[in-house]
């Protein structure tokens, strides 16, 4: 127990490390630019951009646990901002209505991302994709442009803060401490990382495989319907394509593996994932600083994600080496004996 | 469909006919039963499509995804995955657009520059992804990212005017006056050429060790396979075929810098619905080649079908988890069915001790859960 939760807190550790530099980079950068890095009016911007992907990284973090993919979340995030506009449709009263409608459309679009992926079998990757595909035809087909209007109590949501700090972002870390509470308190959370490490072992090991899979799913696909009413509450309106404008698939894959969590599953943790969303925020925030050509700004950002993934599994194998004997195979048991002792502790 | 006639025919081959219907049927197959269906679809609804005419200008538009495809095979049976594809055909494209311009002697120089970039993007994805350890869905979504940016980048957004006629008529020309098809594209002899080569490369032993490698890293590299230079050469196979796809795509549809787009996803695509797992170490090229021949007659037949363009999109994710979905669960039924046939084997020798007879089912049961596994842990 000991070790393993050295070794958690060395995963959060080396991100935190990534991110400082980041952040130090940034301030001799932006200071040499002439401008105020942590002036309260830039912070504000740096946790605006973190909120959205950090909605929807929670939920992919979850997903990519237990050894899915969710690249349905774009489609789900552009869907709950129609749903949740035209409820409300200007009227203060539906704002309750409409949000829950949202949240209960997009777990149903999970449970079918889930259904798909454990009962039929089929990949994450393409049960995904293919649902995501379905969903946007839809949204192409209803949708000819932006729907519905928020009113203006729901737009508060997106547009104040505490200080320099948003509300939403403040939601947004409140998800997080819950979601990493969730996967450390319960059994679903632990189940989770068994089912990730292994699914073998964990079917032997007596768990319903399918059970975790499917709520990740659906967890997931409500995250990204969180984003979604939060884009909502910013515009003032739905629209059809905010959610595959912002990329969010890749990126949010991209930021939970910037997170420390391992890509085919069993290992990582949703506060790596909201360093992995900041690193993202502030890099982005420099650049727009800085004024960096918007084509250049893909450059800097693909060479940052594989640049700063590198450094981390780098390390991580290092450190993988030295406790197991070599492989993939070896590691993934041994990581699901780690976590089915930690099942038992508790 | 004419095979299965020639066989019915004579009943001595009923067994291998039933070995026919029982690969068509089988996940391997599938993909070549769906085709076979999407195109007497088309057929029915537009009876023109069946002329030899009609025919090879189909093969010539599939010639660019089923090439890409074929790239993409060799990198998800390696177990790994190239999101960059895409984003190679459109830097590809943007530079013959830019380095011929309409000067014809440049054409030789820049497309040994172009090949040379491909190899060079392969082999950039190829060692991050072996030697620093990144996962290759992060390793090609950063080389997405960074191409797509540094292309327009330097052409400042807007395309730039098509290339000397002479380097587009690999893409839209073609031998002429052909009696039955009228005319042959080249990209048609490009893409028999590339499936014959990468059936010749698959069975090599490089083919073999690439699917050794992506059905199990530690057992290939007990075995003695150079793993980190196998992922590399797939890597490099793959972003050379996208360049490839980029000098048909030049010619067929010319310059534009959305001409990549989702290449990646349709070519993984194609790949999955020709059976070939996810996470390596199953696949056969010809079926990959196939998938991309069925997902582009799903296109046509969807566009016949006059199913409104943006439905279109929801028609494709149905069909897609439908043929996977299927496939994944024949396969399970097929492990299952076959158990018991084999362990029985009537023509082998009895003195395999009992003790290796009461092995067997043990060693079978957690191989199985593995390989039917295979298809959703990997990713």
């Amino acid at each position: 127990m000991k070790l393993l939760r050295g070794r958690r807190l060395d995963n959060t550790v080396i991100v935190l490390l990534v991110l400082i530099a980041v952040m130090v980079v940034g301030f001799i950068l932006v200071s040499m630019a002439g401008r105020n890095f942590l002036s309260p009016g830039n912070i504000r911007d740096i946790l605006t951009g973190m909120s959205v992907l950090g909605f929807v990284a929670i939920g992919q973090t979850l997903v990519i646990l237990c050894g899915s993919l969710d690249l349905s979340v774009p489609y789900v995030v552009s869907l709950a901002s129609l749903i949740a506009a035209e409820t409300m449709a200007g009227d203060p009263g539906k704002i309750a209505q409409g949000v829950l409608l949202a949240l209960v459309v997009a777990g149903l679009i999970g449970l079918a991302n889930g259904v798909i992926v454990t009962g039929l079998k089929v990949n994450g990757f393409i049960a995904t994709l293919g649902v995501g595909l379905i969903v946007s035809g839809y949204l192409a087909t209803t949708y000819q442009g932006t729907a519905g209007s928020v009113p203006r109590e729901f737009q508060f949501i997106g547009a104040t803060g505490v200080g320099p700090v948003p509300i939403s972002t403040i939601i947004m870390v409140a998800l997080v401490a819950l979601t990493a509470a969730f996967l450390r308190k319960t059994r679903t959370g632990h189940h989770m990382y068994a089912v990730g490490g292994s699914q073998s072992v964990a079917r032997l090991s007596g768990l319903r495989v399918w059970q975790p899979l499917v709520i990740a799913h659906v967890l997931c696909s409500m995250t990204a319907a969180l984003a979604g009413l939060l884009l909502a509450s910013r515009l003032g309106v739905g629209s059809p394509t905010v959610g595959s404008q912002g990329g969010y698939d890749l990126l949010s894959i991209a930021a939970v593996v910037l997170g420390g969590t391992l890509l085919l599953g069993g290992r990582g943790s949703v506060w790596g994932t909201l360093g992995g969303v900041a690193i993202f925020a502030v890099v982005d925030n420099v650049m727009s600083v800085l004024q960096v050509n918007p084509f250049m700004k893909d450059v800097v950002r693909g060479i940052v994600i594989v640049a700063a993934v590198a450094l981390y599994t780098g390390r991580a194998t290092e450190r993988r080496k030295a406790r197991f004997s070599p492989g993939r195979a070896a590691t993934q048991e041994a990581l699901a004996r780690d976590t089915s002792m930690e099942g038992s502790a508790r | 469909m004419s095979t299965t006639d020639a066989t019915a025919t004579r009943p001595a081959f009923g067994r291998r006919l039933a070995r026919l219907g029982f690969t068509l049927i089988s996940p391997r197959g599938a993909v070549f039963l769906l085709l076979a269906l999407l195109l007497i679809a088309i057929m029915v609804l537009n009876p023109k499509f069946g002329d030899p005419g009609q025919l090879i200008r189909f093969i010539q538009r599939v010639a660019p995804v089923a090439i890409v495809a074929i790239g993409q095979y060799f990198v998800i049976v390696s177990g790994e995955f190239d999101l960059s594809m895409g984003s190679v055909v459109t830097a590809q494209v943007v530079i013959a657009g830019n380095l011929i311009g309409q000067d014809d002697s440049r054409s030789i120089p820049v497309l040994l520059f172009m090949l040379a970039f491909g190899a060079a993007v392969g082999l950039v994805n190829g060692l991050v992804t072996t030697l620093l350890r990144v996962p290759s869905f992060i390793v090609t979504l950063g080389m997405m990212l960074a191409l797509l940016g540094a292309v327009f980048y330097w052409t400042g957004g807007a395309a730039t005017g098509n290339p000397a006629d002479s380097f587009r008529e690999v893409g839209r020309g073609g031998i002429r006056d052909v009696p039955v098809v009228g005319i042959i594209p080249w990209s048609v002899l490009i893409l028999i050429v590339l499936t014959l080569a990468a059936v010749w490369f698959a069975r090599r032993p490089f083919g073999r060790m690439v699917i050794a490698v992506g059905d199990n890293v530690t057992t290939a590299r007990y075995s003695g396979a150079r793993v980190w230079w196998v992922k590399t050469s797939a890597f490099i196979l793959s972003s050379l075929s996208a360049t490839v796809a980029g000098v048909l795509l030049v010619g067929y549809a010319g310059v534009h810098p959305s001409v990549g787009n989702g290449y990646e996803f349709t070519a993984i695509t194609a790949v999955v619905l020709g059976g070939v797992a996810l996470g390596g170490g199953r696949g056969w090229v010809v079926a990959a080649v196939a998938g991309a021949f069925a997902l582009e007659a799903l296109f046509i037949l969807l566009n016949f079908a006059e199913v409104p363009a943006t439905m279109r999109d929801a028609v494709q994710g149905v069909i897609i988890i439908a043929a996977v979905a299927y496939s994944a669960v024949t396969f399970r039924a097929i492990r299952s069915g076959r158990t018991p046939e084999t362990s029985p084997q009537p023509g082998e020798p009895s003195d395999l001790g009992e003790d290796r007879a009461a092995l067997a089912p043990q060693t079978r049961t957690p191989n199985g859960a593995r390989t039917t596994n295979g298809g959703s842990d990997a990713t």
